[in-house]
């Protein structure tokens, strides 16, 4: 049985279907890479699987380690062992990053039966997590995400990932906008998190962060569908050739 | 369910405090008139000069309602109120002869309190805190007095003072809130039925909190208490105040009075947790609670700090002030106020600088969700004599969905020139997206908002005492259960 299971996915938003029959099985211990072309269906498809209630699924069916995740509420999804680095994490003003990170760990241990960690663990916990990513301690103390630069959010999300520990994340374009450095920082976190137990989605749009995260395998999506899959290989194709050459594939799609 | 009606339903949660206690009641014919003082201050069996005071009060009133000078300056809409409608004086039957101790109140009032979480019974009671339970018009028990007054401190019901204390209340009585103030105060100085009364005598520091709890159980009729804190020189009190009513489809008033004294170094702080009845989610009944409290910072150094939370009340007219007399004396106000579905509120506070040297803090914090309108309304003032003046102000609004509304309308009158202004205001938005992100986190939709509102009102917050921080912050979860499904 694999991690996830997608089977036949069809999902719409204001009426607009965009997943039109997606089909993709995940194991753990792999990394997937999604790309394709922008409105394909790439960050829709992450969104469905985080239950954002704005995306109807009219069709199909998604398994998470056996159980049905489309009936699940996106902290029941997220306390099953799914998370999500967002493209565009929000600011919250008012709640330090240290608090959210910590309450949303212990819901989490809740969720699992286990004991509440209180602060003095959890510090050096995240303390840990954030050196990995190479931010500044004072970070924890500062609102979430509140007055942080593009690349400053982007790293905070991998820390987040680090502390929950998932066993299925999804990287949705976590590398947009971010500089060279800090994208090899982020892929260091990343990397440093692949293990057996875990399953690693990337939503990209580029070669360049596949250099740093290789993945084990590369789909493309075109017109809500995965129309090519292959290994890491594909996607230097796709960086020399374009989405071109899929038309014909594209075609068929749509 | 839409995103839309994630926040919605936010909105929707049931009052808690809503039941109604069955006591038999002592309460005289609706309507007012100068045989209506007369027969309520002959209830309470008060010297004459108490109702010389309420007479002089009530015909003042009756110039202000020729005048048609009710208050309409807020932004606040209700029908009129009909004055005549409504029972001024309602008191649970005593039993013959009995004397306030505990052992003699109603077991239906003390059970009554128990179920708001108050405990009447001084051993059970938390320690530190002595409470005066105010039901409908009249003090039903004041615990910890004896041993309070071991300090010389006076802690009673403001009944108890005008027999006991004629000459205390006297000297302070209407001298920070003259019965002519408004339309409100004159009315209460005119009815008012009880309330507490604090004085704390030269250099005693207060050993435990005291605390007033108001409760409105009766039907049809008005709660205007009154309420007198006096701090001697070098003197320091911690008071908080507390109010439920039950759940009724009509509204009821409440107009209280509430006037601190602070002499030379004296430090009074002052905290509220309002959560009057706010009438159900359509916006049927619900209190207006109609309310003038000011301090006088008589004394050089004095310092009065007001810190409230307002979550309750369908009309909310309120402004804490300070009038900052003594020469390097401090006012603080801090404020959270909730509307929610279709609770009004209009509250700030104003700060009059007078002495030399004195320094006010303004922090509020208004939260809007539901159709709820919420106001801020502040003014300083700064007086010619006040060189060396300071004010901070401080108000945030944050609104939750989008059909409430948030305003603020800060006044600044400043004549001395060397005085020093700084004002910041901001509005934010609990948003879809941030919910969401909670939730991805494993956080439940009522466990990321209430965080968000935490987080938003924890500078007020701060300022409570340890217990009512935690009671407000659950209350303020609570008042907006069921907001975000």
């Amino acid at each position: 049985m694999a991690m996830l299971e997608i089977r036949n996915l069809h999902a719409r938003v204001n009426k607009q279907e965009i997943l039109k029959g997606i089909n993709l099985d995940i194991n753990a211990g792999e990394v997937h890479s999604l790309m394709g072309p922008n409105g394909s269906g790439k960050s829709t498809l992450a969104q469905v699987l985080a239950r954002r209630e704005t995306y109807e699924v009219t069709e199909g069916e998604v398994l998470f380690n056996g159980k049905d995740l489309l009936a699940m509420k996106p902290e029941e999804a997220a306390c099953e062992g799914l998370f999500i680095a967002f493209q565009y994490p929000v600011e919250v003003p008012g709640i330090s990053n240290s608090y959210f990170l910590r309450a949303a760990l212990n819901a989490q241990r809740k969720y699992r039966g286990e004991e509440p960690i209180d602060a003095i663990d959890f510090i050096p916990l995240l303390k840990e997590k954030m050196k990995l990513l190479e931010m500044d301690e004072r970070f924890q103390s500062r609102a979430i995400n509140e007055g942080f630069s593009g690349g400053e959010k982007k790293r905070n999300e991998i820390v987040q990932m680090a502390v929950l520990n998932p066993s299925l994340a999804i990287l949705d374009e976590t590398d947009s906008g971010l500089d060279i450095d800090a994208l090899k920082i982020v892929s260091q976190g990343v990397n440093a998190m692949r293990s057996p137990d875990r399953a690693i989605v990337m939503v990209t749009h580029y070669q360049r962060l596949l250099d740093y995260i290789v993945p084990d395998f590369v789909h493309v999506l075109a017109g809500g569908k995965i129309v090519k899959s292959g290994g890491a290989e594909l996607a230097l194709e796709l960086e020399r050739e374009g989405y071109g050459w899929i038309e014909p594939a594209l075609a068929g799609a749509r | 369910m839409t995103a839309t009606n994630t926040i919605e339903e936010f909105a929707n949660q049931e009052y808690k405090w809503g039941f109604v206690t069955d006591v038999e009641e002592d309460r005289i014919p609706r309507g007012l008139n100068e045989d209506i003082i007369r027969l309520i201050s002959a209830k309470k069996e008060e010297p004459e000069f108490m109702l010389e005071w309420r007479l002089r009060a009530f015909r003042h009133w009756m110039t202000l309602v020729k005048a048609d000078a009710e208050p309409k300056w807020a932004h606040v809409t209700f029908p009129q109120i009909d004055y005549q409608d409504i029972v001024y004086y309602s008191a649970p039957k005593k039993k013959a002869g009995a004397k306030k101790s505990l052992d003699e109140v109603d077991p239906e009032i003390l059970e009554a309190y128990s179920k708001l979480g108050i405990s009447l019974n001084e051993q059970k009671r938390l320690q530190g805190v002595a409470v005066d339970a105010v039901f409908d018009s009249v003090s039903v028990a004041t615990t910890f007095k004896a041993k309070l007054a071991k300090e010389g401190i006076i802690f009673c019901s403001f009944s108890d003072a005008v027999k006991e204390h004629p000459e205390l209340v006297k000297k302070y009585l209407g001298t920070v809130v003259p019965y002519s103030d408004n339309f409100y105060a004159a009315l209460n100085a005119a009815v008012f039925s009880d309330g507490s009364f604090v004085y704390m005598p030269k250099g005693v520091r207060c050993p435990m909190e005291l605390s007033t709890y108001f409760r409105i159980n009766a039907a049809d009729t008005g709660q205007f208490e009154r309420t007198l804190i006096i701090a001697d020189e070098g003197s320091q009190v911690s008071y908080l105040e507390g109010c439920t009513a039950p759940a009724r489809d009509e509204n009821q008033l409440h107009a209280a009075v509430v006037e601190l004294v602070a002499l030379d170094n004296a430090q009074i702080k002052y905290s509220t947790v309002q959560n009057w009845y706010p009438g159900d989610k359509n916006g049927v009944g619900g209190i207006y609670n109609l309310v003038t409290k000011r301090g006088k910072c008589a004394g050089a150094n004095s310092r009065i700090s007001w810190t409230q939370v307002e979550t309750g009340s369908s009309i909310t007219w309120k402004y804490p002030s300070c009038i900052l007399v003594g020469d390097n004396s401090v006012g603080e106000f801090y404020s959270v106020a909730l509307s929610n579905n279709y609770q009004q509120a209009d509250t700030g506070t104003k700060m009059i600088h007078i002495g030399k040297n004195t320094r006010s803090t303004i922090v509020s914090k208004g939260i809007s969700a539901g159709h709820g309108q919420n106001t801020y309304r502040g003014g300083v003032k700064i007086m010619k004599n006040a060189t060396g003046a300071r004010n901070y102000t401080q108000c945030d609004s944050l609104l939750i969905g989008d059909q409430c509304g948030a305003h603020t309308f800060p006044y600044i009158e400043v004549r001395n020139s060397s005085a020093r202004m700084e004002h910041e205001a901001s509005t934010s938005k609990v948003d879809e997206d941030q919910i969401f992100y909670f939730r991805q986190r494993g956080l439940s939709a009522e466990e990321a908002v209430s965080m968000i509102i935490n987080g938003f009102c924890k500078q007020v917050f701060r300022e409570l005492p340890m217990e009512f921080a935690v009671e407000a912050q659950k209350l303020l979860s609570v008042s907006l259960e069921g907001s975000v499904g």
